[in-house]
């Protein structure tokens, strides 16, 4: 008997048949309490889709099976990266076998600007051409091959213009994508005049290619109505829906967008998964027939943007003891052609130039540079990474000048009591965790007498030097957009007493469906076996915010533990009168979801409903089984006016240990050891999050090591795949990784049980092995000088920055030796 | 005609025979588990076995499988419960996940004929296998388990 609704609550073999089930067939078989608390936050649970992971049934985009007569779609990309589009002539395109429909610009019944925030990306160019990769037009045919085909029988002419590809020369120009934000805290000037020493470099630090290993794919289907299914591996469904539904010209209740699962996002899908959509949304419903796009490998890394591109200056005041008494930081972020996300990019970039450290009095200065390559986006630190940078290398370099080693200059430099407010006016909590932290790793690292064998090894080493560096990471969690901070989820249980959840985050591989069932686990007292997670579907949970800045579980979690509480305050108002009756009722006081039953009372009194038996009789008497959940984060907010406020609802902490070994003649290196130690308040999950902080930590080294991105002089990008663009591979893991979390701090601040956001810190943990490298440099001119080292940090730039100080000592020494 | 056995079942493919072996298993024998990713033998999403050993699907023709027996992730076992499948469950090794069933399919063709490799031979043997995420600790991890079973 699967269905409650022709039983009758009086009948003998109705009780007995929810008695039976409750007691011995189905999940709710599983009433001991250790089982249940497999399910709960704190403890390691396998990723929901393991198994499926393994055994190749979990479906990624181009998975799904589509009718036979779906289309497939090419795209016709610009050759090249400025210029007016003076003639696109595409009749033997459209004759090409094959060829179902042709489409450009005029074709599209709707919007034809889909910027995420602000205007100025073109789903196809007009006349103005702005990168080399940029969609000219679209072809759908009968199968893949014939699509590719035919895109290539265009006629496409352009009037070729003069590309800007140099960030510090457009914003020289002031040709900026948005305008220039300021921070500002204390008099800078009068710090830098007032400083016993002052110090100024520059660096550039480069971008990155996200290359997911699951390229841009969408799926769309016409529906019965005006309206399209979108099936997208996609960072953020609603805009999706928000932009298909505009260029359509169509209500976005017509758009639904679904989202099972990415094969990697890394931002790269946040805002440019939406054109692919779009486009095939068009086709879709021009033909009426099911439409795919799958970007070929080299075009999904022409046609999109990367991590952006930085020059970073500093001129930094400090006292004899390196503390840091303020100056002033400009950091410029090479935004492409459109403003994209870059405005809270390059803010972010901003709010983090102080990494772990006070500023004191200081101005903070970002410029978003216009050029023209793909609109730089999203990816993993969103600009925070690149803004530590330039702090980061003034520790280093003030730790030369005074002679100290790098560490005791970082370690002076700490946020502490008395300096800790940010320059943008936050005050940093959790100093305490902070400075604990990085003495514990300075201990379990050994990191004192590492560094005295390794100055020891490089006294006796002429070529081969080591490095070592420890590097803190303060980051801080919230959208600062402060309309994204709120999140929905949709919470239903069935009269088998099974759970099923749906929320507005999307599911990247960090393991957000997984944290979010525990969360509805822990709070229904259930075994994680009985809450099942279904895919992001617009139609379920609307106006969501895209899974980024860290914050998919922190939001999600929360808006399902909502539902979970608003729900549970039903069944307990319900059972406190339904259930012994006779006898008075339940106590609702202390009534609690445990084991898989509910529980009131205590000692003799105590009364145990299995949960079954609680939804059924629920369900009977006519109570709703199913929640929607709400969160919106409290206390933060940032005026742009007044460059001041709280934009961060907390920081999460970490630092790393590397160690590196320097060909100096060759310039080619390896890491020979990672020590990590990372806070994530209270763990949700310590299998998650330990591998979040590995790929994280990987990520950025491979980030300012060996992925280098390249393009020509005409702004074509050369590295376009694998095999010249070199990401992290087997043989570049340390040999010895050593990797803790942080224990005893849970976060300050409420958030989902205590825990902490896990997803973009451990990324900037990798700038340890770059202040490695340039800490083995140093060993070169005996710790006199750190060498400027632009990143990625490749064995060139090494071998050059090692000749760079030879040829300087060489010099000195001449110069010393010379005759009176 | 090209004919082959795949996951031990023989099977007869009219597609061009320089057509890559990837879109003959995903498109026409819709077995998805093997994944594209670069589409030029540089990133080890496509991997499975060509008579045990593990070849890069997305290069290799149609041709070439002619009279020889595959094994694709859905064929490694029925259920899911050959050692290396079973090892990277226990140690939470997929992330995303989307490169996992390649890493598999060369992890398997190693322990195949290496029982017992050292870390440095399961560098050398899965160097040409990308993933992302950075599962790279664990999958290691995950073939020495493997290895004791």
């Amino acid at each position: 008997m699967r269905t409650l609704t022709e039983l009758s609550p009086a009948s003998a073999k109705a009780r007995a048949d929810q008695q039976g089930r409750n007691k011995g067939d189905g999940p709710l078989a599983r009433e001991t309490s250790d089982i249940a608390r497999q399910g709960a936050p704190g403890t390691t649970r396998a990723h929901e889709s393991a198994v499926k992971h393994v055994t190749g049934r979990a479906a990624y985009i181009d998975d799904l099976q589509a009718p036979a007569d779906a289309l497939h779609v090419a795209l016709g990309l610009s050759p090249v990266a400025h210029g007016r589009l003076t003639r696109l002539d595409l009749e033997k395109v459209k004759s090409a076998p094959g060829v179902v429909d042709v489409i450009t610009i005029v074709d599209v019944p709707g919007h034809t600007d889909i910027g995420p925030v602000f205007p100025g990306d073109p789903i196809f160019a007009d006349d103005e051409i702005s990168y080399v990769g940029q969609c000219l037009f679209a072809v759908a045919a009968e199968s893949h091959q014939a699509a590719r085909r035919a895109v290539t029988l265009a006629s496409v002419e352009i009037d070729e213009r003069p590309a800007s590809l140099d960030p510090v020369a457009a914003a020289e120009r002031e040709e900026f994508v948005r305008p220039t934000h300021v921070q500002q805290s204390g008099d800078w000037q009068a710090a830098l005049s007032g400083a016993a020493h002052v110090i100024e470099s520059e660096q550039f630090v480069g971008g990155q290619e996200h290359f997911y290993l699951e390229g841009q794919a969408c799926l769309v289907q016409p529906t019965e109505d005006e309206g399209v299914i979108v099936h997208t591996s996609n960072q953020h469904p609603s805009e999706t829906q928000k932009l298909v539904a505009e260029v359509l010209d169509i209500p976005f209740h017509a758009v639904t967008v679904e989202m099972r699962r990415m094969g990697g996002g890394f931002g790269g899908k946040e805002t440019q998964a939406s054109p692919w959509a779009c486009i095939a949304a068009i086709i879709a419903r021009r033909t009426g027939r099911t439409t795919r796009v799958r970007l070929p490998r080299a075009e999904d890394m022409r046609a999109t943007g990367k991590r952006h591109p930085f020059h970073n200056r500093y001129q930094l005041g400090f006292d004899a003891q390196g503390v840091l008494q303020g100056g002033d930081i400009t950091v410029i972020g090479d935004c492409g052609y459109s403003p994209d996300l870059s405005e809270a990019i390059v803010d972010r970039a901003m709010f983090h130039a102080d990494n772990a450290y006070s500023l004191g009095s200081a101005r903070v200065t970002g410029h978003r540079a216009k050029t023209h390559t793909a609109s730089n986006t999203a990816f993993r630190g969103f600009g925070g990474p690149q803004g530590m940078m330039i702090i980061e290398a003034a520790m280093d370099d003030i730790a030369r000048r005074l002679g100290q080693d790098p560490l005791t200059i970082r370690k002076r430099n700490l946020y502490r009591a008395g300096r800790d407010v940010t320059h943008y006016g936050q005050p940093v909590e959790q100093l305490g965790l902070l400075h604990d932290l990085i003495a514990q790793l300075e201990q379990s690292s050994d990191y004192w007498a590492r560094r005295e064998a390794v100055v020891a090894h490089n006294a006796r080493n002429p070529i081969i030097k080591k490095g070592l560096a420890l590097t803190p990471v303060k980051f801080g969690i919230s959208f600062t957009a402060k309309h994204l901070n709120q999140a929905g989820a949709l919470l239903h249980v069935y009269t088998d007493g099974s759970v099923m959840i749906n929320h507005g985050g999307t599911e990247m591989g960090q393991g957000l469906h997984t944290k979010v069932c525990q969360v509805v686990a822990r709070e229904l007292g259930l075994d994680l076996e009985q809450v099942r997670i279904s895919a992001t579907r617009t139609d379920k949970v609307p106006n969501t915010s895209p899974t980024a800045a860290s914050s998919g579980a922190d939001l999600n979690g929360q808006a399902a533990r909502d539902a979970c509480l608003t729900l549970k305050a039903r069944l307990f108002d319900f059972a406190a009168e339904h259930f012994g009756a006779d006898r008075g009722g339940l106590d609702r006081e202390g009534m609690r979801l445990e084991a898989g039953a509910l529980i009131a009372g205590s000692g003799e009194a105590e009364r145990r409903i299995p949960w079954g038996e609680l939804v059924q009789a629920a369900y009977l008497s006519r109570i709703s089984l199913s929640e929607k959940g709400f969160y919106s984060t409290p206390l933060i907010h940032y005026d742009r006016e007044t460059a001041k406020g709280r934009p961060f609802y907390y920081y999460a902490f970490g630092a790393a240990v590397a160690e590196v070994s320097v060909d100096t003649l060759s310039g080619e290196y390896l890491v020979d050891r990672v020590d990590i130690l990372h806070d994530v308040g209270d763990s949700l999950n310590p299998a998650i999050d330990i591998g979040q902080v590995e790929g994280g930590f990987i990520q950025g080294m491979g980030w300012l090591t060996s992925e280098e991105l390249k393009w020509n002089d005409a702004g074509r990008l050369v590295s376009d795949g694998p095999a010249t663009y070199k990401i992290p591979a087997f043989g570049d893991l340390p040999p010895v990784f050593n990797v803790e979390l942080m224990q005893g701090h849970p976060n300050s601040q409420a958030s989902i049980y205590r825990s902490k956001a896990v997803g973009e810190p451990p990324f900037m943990l990798g700038m340890a092995v770059w202040s490695a490298l340039r800490d083995a440099l140093s060993s070169l001119v005996d710790y006199r000088e750190a060498p400027r080292l632009d990143t990625p940090a490749t064995p060139e730039r090494v071998l050059m920055a090692a000749e760079a100080l030879r040829q300087r000592t060489l010099a000195s020494q001449e110069a010393h030796h010379a005759p009176a | 005609m090209t004919a082959f056995t795949i996951n031990g079942r023989t099977v007869d493919v009219s597609a061009a025979p320089n057509t890559p072996l990837l879109w003959v298993i995903r498109d026409e024998l819709k077995l998805t588990g093997t994944k594209f990713g670069c589409g030029v033998a540089q990133c080890g999403a496509c991997t499975l076995h060509v008579d045990g050993e593990p070849v890069r699907a997305c290069v290799f023709p149609l041709a070439g499988a002619e009279g020889r027996s595959i094994t694709t992730i859905e064929g490694l076992s029925e259920d899911g419960s050959h050692p290396v499948q079973q090892a990277w469950v226990e140690l939470d090794v997929p992330q995303c996940g989307y490169c996992q069933s390649g890493q598999i399919m060369s992890a398997s063709a190693l322990l195949a004929r290496n029982p017992s490799p050292s870390d440095a031979e399961i560098d050398e043997a899965m160097r040409g296998n990308l993933c992302r995420c950075g599962t790279y600790l664990r999958i290691r991890a995950a073939i020495q388990r493997a290895s004791e079973a």
